[in-house]
């Protein structure tokens, strides 16, 4: 859906969706990472199960929902991408303890 | 990054830093005012400005000389003394100016003596059939990307709405390589015939030329297709096919990526749940604050800058963001004015920068089947419910936004109403026959975004607060 511009030459940043390895770049947002790297990063919704991915990778949709490092219903696209970076498609509700 | 304000009080507060918050927060600075910005993005820019201090798209012929004005008002809220902090998150704002904020998932708490409130605009939502299928996009969002992360569409890609940003991102995704294999231009055709008496303020506005060159530049390129009168996406839990109506024409096309833009309402979520008036527009066809000539709102002490206090522009919103500031500081330091420009020079800038927007809004004024949807096209994403639902819950009693709540839980999901507002008061208003300021709004509260019980029970607290919820 998307690729990267060859003039891009920030340092890559290995991150783990699902636990596997991505390589993503400095400054990206998780959800930019995960729209870039071309895995199947639909996560569901809570009420019906339907797929969804990013809409307004602003802040204001919430269709990028995602657990980051053990944490559900974060924002992917208002959270940079670190090393090391655990993420997990989410799939319906936020988990309790997640 | 993420370390909480300095202070606990400050003169200034300013929320978002996009064009009006940053140069609000450097003139409030340079005045000498203690202030304080708050941005809830990685870096500063709001959305015109997005990623204007890391971008990967280092020639700056591609994004444009417009975007690179972000980088001189970076420069000068950097040289002031303001204290900003970037991933904030307000999630209060009320009448006595205390603000609340999270930031790094701990809350602080600020009182301020003025707020400036900068949390600009968002996309106009696009309730067409298919619109929550992956594959479907903000143009928005796919102008993020691009800023932020120099990444452009790959697959089939189809962009479809109408308005200056639409132009200009395809502009921008062609020069950086990127694919579009066709646009999809639903302006309505009376549109132009509306538009032409404000039509000399605009072509002596710098909007012409620069328009006039990007739909060409984009025209060259990509297919264009005018009079798009109906709009559908489809596909099984993936993006397919966009479907089209022109000139009573229907057709279809494969697509992966369908990018929608039908121009950007103001952000009024924060400003409402701290109680600011807001009137319903009818040209702009959104919700809009009362302000003075100064961006007083109707709460003593909240100012509005930029797009959030109705829609005008990059350029409009810098110079609105340096009037509030002024004002802040007359009230507050009002011999440090003197070294600011001039009220009157500010208000001249501002009548330029607004030059030819009469235009502009009333060609892009999109048509009334885009922002009125019918059947089982959703209209709140996060809850799932369509326009059927909405008109079945009116036909059995609810009479506007807040009753529709407790029928359908529409607005009370994540996104708190953003991405259905409008629609839900339109729709409501449509199937009631009255205007939408009579059918009205949700009525926002705090937290207007949302926070984990965990934080708040972390909140610090004094013996009083526990003594007046705790029994026994």
């Amino acid at each position: 859906m998307f690729r990267r511009s060859e003039q891009d030459k920030r340092p890559q940043v290995q991150i783990f969706v699902d636990g596997v390895a991505v390589a993503a770049r400095q400054g990206d947002t998780v959800s930019a990472a995960l729209l870039a790297s071309g895995r199947d990063a639909r996560r569901s919704t809570a009420v019906s199960g339907a797929p969804r991915l990013p809409y307004c990778m602003m802040g204001v949709c919430f269709d990028c929902l995602v657990t980051i490092d053990g944490v559900g219903n974060r924002q992917g696209c208002l959270v940079p991408v670190a090393e090391g970076m655990q993420i997990e498609i989410q799939k319906g509700k936020r988990e309790i303890g997640k | 990054m993420t370390v909480a304000p300095k202070r606990e009080d400050y003169d200034v507060v300013v929320i978002g830093a996009g064009p009006a918050g940053l140069a609000a927060a450097a003139t409030s600075a340079e005045a000498g005012l203690t202030t304080l910005l708050l941005d809830e993005n990685i870096g500063p820019g709001g959305q015109v400005f997005r990623a204007i201090a890391s971008t990967p798209v280092t020639d700056r012929n591609q994004l444009g000389a417009d975007y690179w004005v972000g980088a001189d008002l970076v420069q000068s809220l950097r040289a002031s003394n303001a204290e900003v902090i970037q991933r904030a998150i307000v999630w209060s704002l009320d009448r006595n100016l205390d603000i609340a904020v999270s930031i790094g998932g701990a809350s602080a708490f600020v009182k301020a003596k003025r707020v400036i409130l900068a949390t600009g605009a968002l996309e106009r939502p696009f309730p067409i059939p298919g619109w929550t299928l992956p594959g479907v996009m903000t143009a928005g969002a796919a102008q993020t990307m691009l800023k932020s992360s120099a990444l452009v569409p790959d697959g089939r890609t189809v962009i479809a709405g109408q308005g200056p940003l639409l132009w200009l991102l395809a502009a921008q995704i062609l020069r950086l390589g990127g694919r579009i294999d066709r646009i999809l231009d639903t302006t309505e055709r009376g549109n132009y015939f509306a538009a032409l008496p404000h039509a000399f303020a605009f072509l002596t506005s710098p909007y012409f030329t620069k328009g006039l060159s990007m739909m060409r530049e984009v025209k060259a390129k990509v297919q264009v297709v005018s009079g798009v009168t109906e709009l559908a996406a489809s596909g099984d839990g993936q993006l397919a096919s966009v479907s089209y109506v022109a000139s009573g024409k229907r057709e279809t096309i494969p697509a992966d990526l369908l990018l929608l833009h039908q121009g950007v309402v103001p952000n009024v979520n924060l400003a409402m749940a701290a109680g600011v008036e807001h009137r319903w527009d009818d040209l702009q066809l959104c919700w809009s604050p009362v302000l003075d000539a100064s961006g007083n709102s109707s709460v003593a002490g909240i100012a509005i800058a930029g797009d959030g206090a109705g829609i005008g522009g990059a350029n409009a919103a810098v110079v609105r963001g340096r009037i509030a500031a002024r004002a802040a500081v007359e009230a507050l330091a009002p011999a440090a004015a003197a070294k600011l420009p001039a009220m009157a020079t500010l208000r001249s800038d501002l009548a330029k920068a607004e030059r030819g927007r009469l235009f502009l809004d009333t060609l892009f004024r999109p048509a009334p089947q885009f922002r009125i949807p019918k059947g089982d096209t959703i209209v709140c994403r996060c809850e799932e419910v369509t326009a059927k639902d909405v008109l079945d819950s009116v036909a059995i009693g609810a009479t506007g936004p807040n009753q529709l709540k407790a029928y359908r839980r529409t607005g009370m999901g994540p996104c708190q109403g953003r991405l259905c507002g409008l629609t839900v008061t339109e729709l409501m208003a449509q199937a009631r026959g009255k205007s939408p300021q009579e059918i009205g709004y949700y009525r926002l509260r705090a937290p207007v975004k949302p926070i984990t019980l965990a934080e708040l029970a972390a909140v610090p607290k004094s013996e009083a607060d526990v003594k007046a919820v705790v029994r026994g």
